[in-house]
């Protein structure tokens, strides 16, 4: 569904991400880890066109999306939540989730629909739905902001570190989540930094090291490796 | 002095000066770049009601073609000026907007003339009325007017449409916005389009008080702009109306109290004020939202 070939990000001289080739079949959640500046952000920013690749291509169902806008991506149906958790701090709850469908903004009555549905999944937001964003817990605003990406009814989630700086007992919920996110058929490539939870949920997974990809292969047989921990875990082997 | 007096004149230059602060801070507040062409606009609106005086229409059709046109001109200022060059650098942006405004300016120069020209006004603008023991223009009522329904249509624009919420989340965060499918181009064209509109707005009610439009009519809404929207907060909306009210306070009770020799240096006593208010609150009166990044 989605395949990267030789992908490459430069932030002036540095290169952040050197030739990444990696696949994304449908339905499949598939989990890129590495240590901290390895490119794994870079490279998911790259594919959801929010950060422009210097080089390589970027297929979405064979067709070529390289180097088209954030805006051209979702309305492909690519949705893309940034670890940088941003929500709009001073729209409500409500509007910021209306945002998220600003591309079926003519089709209110499935959007309200899907909204209802969300809202299962996530409660806490049907309580906080007139608040301002930005008075959310970081827990809440992480939910806001997958709501937000699921309602453009994307058929790939692009996913940056739901898990940051969150409490275990949130970062589980999330997981849980995105467990049954996946379930439900969607296509996720979810960046990392907790190894072992996002290994347990995924069906494969990549590592990458200095803007390269060192390691790729099921779950379970990274997760198995144990020469790779301290590559993903940051330590220097 | 007659406190009445006095709240009118605050309200009705208020209203003119919040509506141009409106119209800066609505284009900055998305590209983080002050449109130095903001002022042509309203040069745009006063020329093009010069050019249809002749024409028998009745004057709102008039004043209609006057909005129009700053609008056509506020999204031709994007496409010419801001478009080609807006990934480029922001040095590049700050050049273009200057040179698009010296370019409409010479242009009014050339074709037009250096010389005042009339601008068709309704009789009801001239005259005065008397009430509560105040005597007033009626022009002023009207701008007081204006100020009112324009904030108003503003306010339920950014509050309850997709397009005014998609603008105020560009505003905050740009690159999270496009991340939404809001698409960057249409965002920055409505902003400009809606500073069209209130430039458009205040060149009726600006060159209202004179009758008459020169090339150079643009700089002082330009100024003002400006001024009320650094002391209100260039980040907030609301800064930028509170801000054009305040200015119009500090010059109306400067107007007042200055005795008449001291009355034209004025602007030095207003800037004295305003870098006061700013050593105070450098960042303006409203803060706004924390912003994220233009891309």
């Amino acid at each position: 569904m989605l395949d990267i070939d030789s992908l490459e990000v430069s932030y002036g001289a540095v290169r952040a991400v050197r030739g990444v080739s990696l696949r994304v079949r449908k339905g499949e959640l598939v989990t890129l880890l590495g240590a901290n500046g390895a490119g794994k952000s870079s490279t998911l920013m790259a594919i959801a066109g929010a950060v422009r690749a210097t080089a390589g291509r970027v297929r979405l169902d064979g067709a070529d999306v390289s180097g088209a806008t954030p805006e051209a991506m979702v309305r492909r149906g690519v949705a893309a939540v940034p670890e940088t958790r941003d929500v709009f701090p001073d729209l409500t709850v409500a509007q910021n989730l209306q945002l998220g469908a600003f591309t079926r903004r003519r089709d209110q009555a499935g959007v309200l629909h899907d909204r209802d549905t969300h809202f299962a999944r996530f409660p806490i937001l049907a309580e906080r739905l007139h608040l301002p964003a930005g008075n959310l817990s970081g827990g809440e605003q992480q939910m806001l902001v997958i709501a937000r990406a699921l309602m453009s009814r994307p058929a790939v989630l692009l996913l940056d570190e739901p898990s940051l700086g969150l409490a275990p007992l949130v970062v589980d919920q999330i997981f849980g989540m995105i467990r049954s996110l996946k379930e439900s058929g969607l296509t996720i490539l979810l960046v990392e930094q907790n190894a072992a939870k996002a290994l347990a949920v995924s069906d494969h997974a990549y590592v990458m090291r200095l803007g390269r990809i060192e390691a790729e292969g099921p779950a379970s047989e990274i997760a198995a490796a144990t020469e790779l921990k301290s590559l993903y875990l940051g330590a220097e082997p | 002095m007659n406190p009445a007096q006095f709240v009118l004149d605050v309200l009705s230059l208020g209203g003119a000066y919040a509506l141009m602060a409106l119209g800066l801070v609505i284009v900055y507040g998305i590209l983080r770049l002050v449109n130095f062409a903001y002022g042509e606009l309203i040069m745009v609106s006063g020329y093009t009601m010069f050019l249809v005086s002749g024409s028998g229409l009745p004057w709102l059709a008039m004043a209609a073609c006057g909005v129009i046109m700053a609008v056509a001109a506020g999204i031709a200022t994007d496409y010419l000026a801001f478009r080609p060059v807006r990934a480029k650098s922001v040095t590049a942006v700050l050049i273009t907007s200057f040179a698009f405004s010296t370019l409409l300016q010479n242009a009014a120069l050339l074709f037009i003339s250096p010389r005042p020209r009339a601008v068709p006004l309704p009789e009801l603008f001239s005259r005065t009325v008397e009430f509560a023991g105040v005597i007033t223009p009626v022009r002023n009522l009207i701008t007081i007017a204006v100020a009112v329904i324009m904030l108003g249509i503003f306010s339920w624009l950014m509050r309850s449409t997709a397009l005014g919420i998609a603008m105020r989340a560009a505003a905050t965060n740009f690159r999270m916005a496009r991340m939404m499918g809001i698409p960057a181009n249409l965002i920055i064209s409505a902003a400009f389009a809606i500073s069209g509109l209130l430039a458009g707005a205040v060149a009726i009610l600006w060159i209202g008080r004179i009758g008459t439009v020169v090339p150079g009519i643009g700089l002082q809404p330009l100024l003002i702009a400006f001024i009320a929207t650094v002391i209100g907060g260039m980040r907030s909306l609301q800064g930028a109306v509170l801000g054009g009210f305040l200015l119009a306070l500090i010059d109306t009770s400067l107007n007042y109290t200055l005795p008449q020799d001291l009355l034209k240096f004025r602007d030095a006593f207003t800037f004295s004020l305003v870098i006061l208010i700013l050593l105070w609150r450098p960042e303006g009166i409203v803060r706004g939202p924390a912003s994220g990044q233009r891309t």
